[in-house]
């Protein structure tokens, strides 16, 4: 992907003086940034995408002022919080309270050094991808909860504690159900899980693990605080929940992050339950990337789909199907497929 | 194997950096003009009459609890589910009875009403 050819003549002998692990280091830092930097793009348009969808679902045009057809809004948005005063409220303590945001998005932006593209197109091809991916995702917990300890504001605490206890309830569901995509993938690296399912769309995993796609799609709406289960910044209760004394910069960190995890979310979808890169009948059309990033927007639709149709739930109710709807199923699911991996059925659990 | 995770640790420290600068910009930009209404915590049109610093519910601790016990068992159910079809009969036997105490104990908590929430 990247070679020396790249470097320009005149840099080459600074470039050969180098030690070979500061050229490693530095080969490694540029594909880093490959990766990071068209992410933040897909963020910036999401959260465009976002006001637009919902916008003409409700019959409104949403963004249409900041150049053609708004689509210039996103920079402008970011330009605003820039230049707004970082506002550090008297009682809090203060570095906590400026680190808690950076813990919340560098994990976030850190879970996609392992996410494959194509079978070759990957930063990093560890063997524990999935692995690496859950720790990194149940990291973003700490910053919620830093952030709202050391705002010193009850309505910042008060949404943190609920923040934190639904993202850790969800998390169960949606370890159980990565535990089912195990079991039929064989494997915790990304690629080897999609490379078990190709094949054709009879062989995606979502047709076996129907239900524990479900749960894990309800799970990753839940963990990212996005609605119906936005509870924690529910406008009529608690504001803004963990993030009300965050301002400017702060706040857009806290923002960022957050599109990151719900892009991330509709990445694994698609890459765990379906089939990721392949084409769906390999005999008419090839695999590549963009069956992936076709995948993975229509996830992202969904997801802006769901805030614009569902109403918000009550935080007993979420609770509720969390820890009793979700989790019973996933156990019931995971005993059925053991159980068919044992006698090798269908042409998942061969 | 373990120069795999190298680059990540680059890609994190990338990362980290990223946020750090994110916000040292926004230090840097944004005015700075502190006064005593606008930096005290959000209230709902009162003065703050009393430290944020307060007690919250016990159900909190409980799900805290509830989790860390769920959450081993998933970390017990990886390694099996990744060699689940070279373990045979023993391995399939084995994680049953382990899910099976689970269960009961994840009934007894649903009777008990530790997932309740009024």
């Amino acid at each position: 992907m990247i070679g020396e050819s790249w470097i320009p003549e005149f840099l080459m002998p600074i470039w050969e003086w180098l030690h070979e692990y500061v050229q490693y280091t530095i080969f490694s830092g540029v594909k880093a940034l490959i990766i990071l930097l068209p992410l933040f793009i897909v963020v910036a348009y999401y959260t465009y995408a976002e006001r637009k969808v919902i916008g003409y679902m409700q019959v409104r045009k949403g963004p249409n002022r900041v150049g053609p057809k708004g689509l210039l809004q996103p920079f402008a948005d970011m330009f605003k919080l820039m230049f707004k005063e970082i506002i550090i409220p008297t009682n809090s303590n203060r570095y906590l309270f400026i680190i808690a945001p950076i813990i919340t998005f560098a994990p976030a932006m850190a879970a996609w050094a392992v996410i494959p593209f194509t079978d070759t197109l990957v930063f990093a091809d560890i063997n524990a991808g999935l692995l690496y991916i859950l720790a990194m995702t149940s990291v973003g917990v700490y910053g919620v909860i830093i952030a709202g300890w050391a705002s010193n504001s009850k309505y910042a605490l008060l949404g943190a504690m609920r923040s934190a206890a639904q993202i850790v309830a969800y998390e169960i569901a949606m370890g159980f159900a990565l535990v089912g995509v195990l079991m039929v993938g064989g494997s915790l690296n990304l690629g080897e899980i999609v490379a078990k399912q190709s094949g054709g769309i009879g062989h995606w995993f979502f047709i076996p693990l129907l239900p524990l796609f479900f749960v894990y799609l309800i799970s990753g709406v839940a963990e990212t605080n996005r609605a119906p289960f936005d509870v924690a910044e529910g406008e009529s209760e608690i504001v803004a929940g963990f993030h009300v004394e965050y301002s400017g910069m702060t706040f857009a960190v806290f923002f960022l992050a957050e599109y990151a995890n719900m892009i991330l979310i509709a990445m694994l979808c698609s890459l765990l339950f379906f089939g990721g890169w392949l084409s769906p009948v390999p005999e008419l059309a090839g695999d590549s990337i963009g069956w992936l990033f076709g995948k993975t927007a229509f996830f992202m639709l969904l997801l802006l789909w769901f805030r614009a149709t569902f109403p918000r739930y009550r935080y007993d109710q979420i609770m509720r199907l969390g820890w009793k709807v979700l989790l019973p199923v996933t156990i019931f699911w995971l005993a059925v497929e053991g159980v068919a991996v044992y006698f090798k059925i269908g042409p998942w659990f061969g | 194997m373990l120069g795999n995770y190298l680059p990540i640790l680059i890609f994190m420290f990338i990362t980290l950096m990223m946020g750090s600068v994110f916000i040292i910009l926004g230090k840097l930009l944004g005015p700075s003009r502190p006064d005593a209404e606008k930096n005290s915590p959000y209230e709902c049109g009162f003065e703050a009459f009393e430290d944020s610093r307060m007690k919250f519910d016990v159900r909190y601790y409980l799900v805290a609890i509830l989790f860390i016990i769920f959450d081993l068992e998933i970390a017990f159910l990886f390694p099996w589910a990744i060699v689940l079809d070279q373990i045979g009969t023993f391995g399939l036997a084995s994680m049953a009875i382990f899910l099976g105490v689970l269960v009961i104990g994840f009934i007894f908590e649903w009777k008990k009403g530790a997932l309740e929430w009024e």
